[in-house]
């Protein structure tokens, strides 16, 4: 049963040492109310996935810029540049995972699978570690299924019911990862009545998601 | 040649590889130009690997979308006839063999068609982002880049020093000097751009070429 509740009281769920998944691509569709909150909440040591790590001083790079993070998934650290440098001195510990492997990976874990052969990586150093399988003479990793204690998304509508739509590219990792974590927190621009989301354009349905929180504050693409 | 005018030619050179209706993913930087460059009578379906098809042009200031933009974070627009999906479907599009040509830059080619496009040893780590799945999964990459390095050592080279992005993928090379063909025997140079000679081009690249029996057209 879906509870509507305020950012801070979402983050109530989270403690040290948790791994979240979080939503967006470059910030569009991160839900920034809630990584806002679990920055105010402080909370230490955490295990972030996500497509990238944001710039500093916006959406999810705000965690590093508070040091709250320990490992990293992710395809892309270029836009912050404090990454550089935590992952020469081992701060923080960065896991870089070609996009559409990170994308498979938490699919898997939400769709019950043990992962998916890939042959994304194969002969560069994405494939280190990993094993190998050649089906029909063709080479693939096999790439492990990610799952996490918490994922915090972000949706352009809600109903009551937590049916969620998106907006554009605003989608990206967000419904794959509402499917792939225990706790399911949703930030949404806009709840609306059940009824007034046709269930044929629904695009979470609502048994995934925990938590809904109305984002206050808009943060913009700059926020 | 300026630099500017450099990157205009290979992007215009690059617009008549693509055929009309292919879906094409476009990288950051000079292969977005490419775009601009399509000859008459051609239209392509663009792929954004945040998630939808149909890039549009740039919006006119103050008529931005937040919920829309390239995967270079840049502000886009999208087609009446376009479609959004996650990051998953943008991905089973780019492996699954429905993107026809994909068109992005290198640090480094080779030979055997391997690309390092993606991390310079000891210089900071920015990640992969989407490039090794869309190198590995297109069924045409095209390399779109200058012929050498500012400091003019050669980008095509006998085989890659930098980390790979994907082994063998590359099927054609357009730089500012020439149009090569990666083929299963080795490189084979196709065209050399107006003012520059065989000579000029061989002696820019590191990697063997070879040449065509008759005359080339330039």
């Amino acid at each position: 049963m879906v509870k509507i509740c305020t950012a801070k009281e979402a983050v109530e769920t989270i403690s040290e040492g948790m791994s979240i998944m979080i939503g967006g691509f470059l910030n569009v569709g991160a839900p920034e109310n809630l990584i806002q909150a679990l920055v105010e909440k402080g909370v230490k040591n955490l295990t972030i996935i996500s497509n990238d790590t944001g710039f500093a001083g916006k959406g999810i790079g705000k965690l590093q810029d508070h040091k709250q993070v320990a490992k990293v998934y992710t395809s892309y650290v270029g836009g912050h540049p404090a990454y550089g440098q935590c992952m020469d001195s081992g701060e923080v510990e960065v896991v870089l995972v070609p996009q559409g492997t990170l994308a498979e990976q938490i699919r898997a874990a939400g769709a019950g699978l043990g992962g998916v052969l890939t042959p994304t990586g194969v002969g560069t150093i994405a494939a280190q570690g990993k094993q190998e399988v050649v089906i029909h003479d063709k080479t693939y990793l096999m790439e492990l299924a990610l799952s996490a204690d918490v994922a915090f998304i972000k949706a352009h509508q809600a109903d009551t019911s937590g049916n969620l739509v998106y907006r554009r590219c605003a989608r990206n990792f967000n419904p794959i990862m509402a499917t792939a974590a225990k706790i399911v927190i949703a930030e949404v621009e806009e709840f609306v009545p059940v009824g007034a989301i046709d269930p044929d354009q629904v695009i979470t349905p609502g048994i995934f998601v925990d938590f809904i929180v109305k984002g206050d504050i808009e943060y913009g693409r700059n926020g | 040649m300026a630099g500017t005018d450099k990157r205009i030619q290979v992007a215009r050179r690059v617009a008549q590889e693509l055929k009309n209706g292919e879906v094409v993913n476009l990288g950051i930087g000079l292969p977005t130009l490419v775009a601009n460059y399509l000859p008459q009578g051609i239209a392509i379906i663009l792929h954004s690997e945040n998630g939808f098809l149909g890039i549009g042009a740039e919006p006119e200031c103050g008529k931005e979308d937040k919920d829309l933009v390239n995967a270079g974070g840049k502000s886009v627009s999208i087609l009446p006839n376009g479609s959004c999906f996650d990051s998953a479907m943008s991905f089973a599009i780019i492996r699954g063999g429905h993107v026809d040509v994909t068109v992005l830059g290198a640090l480094e080619v080779d030979e055997k068609g391997n690309l390092a496009n993606w991390m310079v040893p000891g210089k900071k780590v920015t990640g992969m982002g989407g490039a090794m799945d869309l190198v590995t999964g297109a069924r045409k990459v095209i390399i779109a880049m200058e012929h050498v390095n500012k400091d003019g050592s050669p980008k095509i080279v006998k085989e890659c020093t930098m980390p790979l992005t994907a082994k063998g993928e590359v099927d054609l090379i357009v730089t500012d000097m020439a149009v090569i063909a990666v083929q299963s025997d080795g490189l084979h140079l196709l065209e050399i751009s107006e003012g520059t000679t065989i000579e000029e081009v061989l002696s820019s690249t590191g990697a063997r070429l070879i040449l065509p029996k008759k005359n080339f057209p330039i």
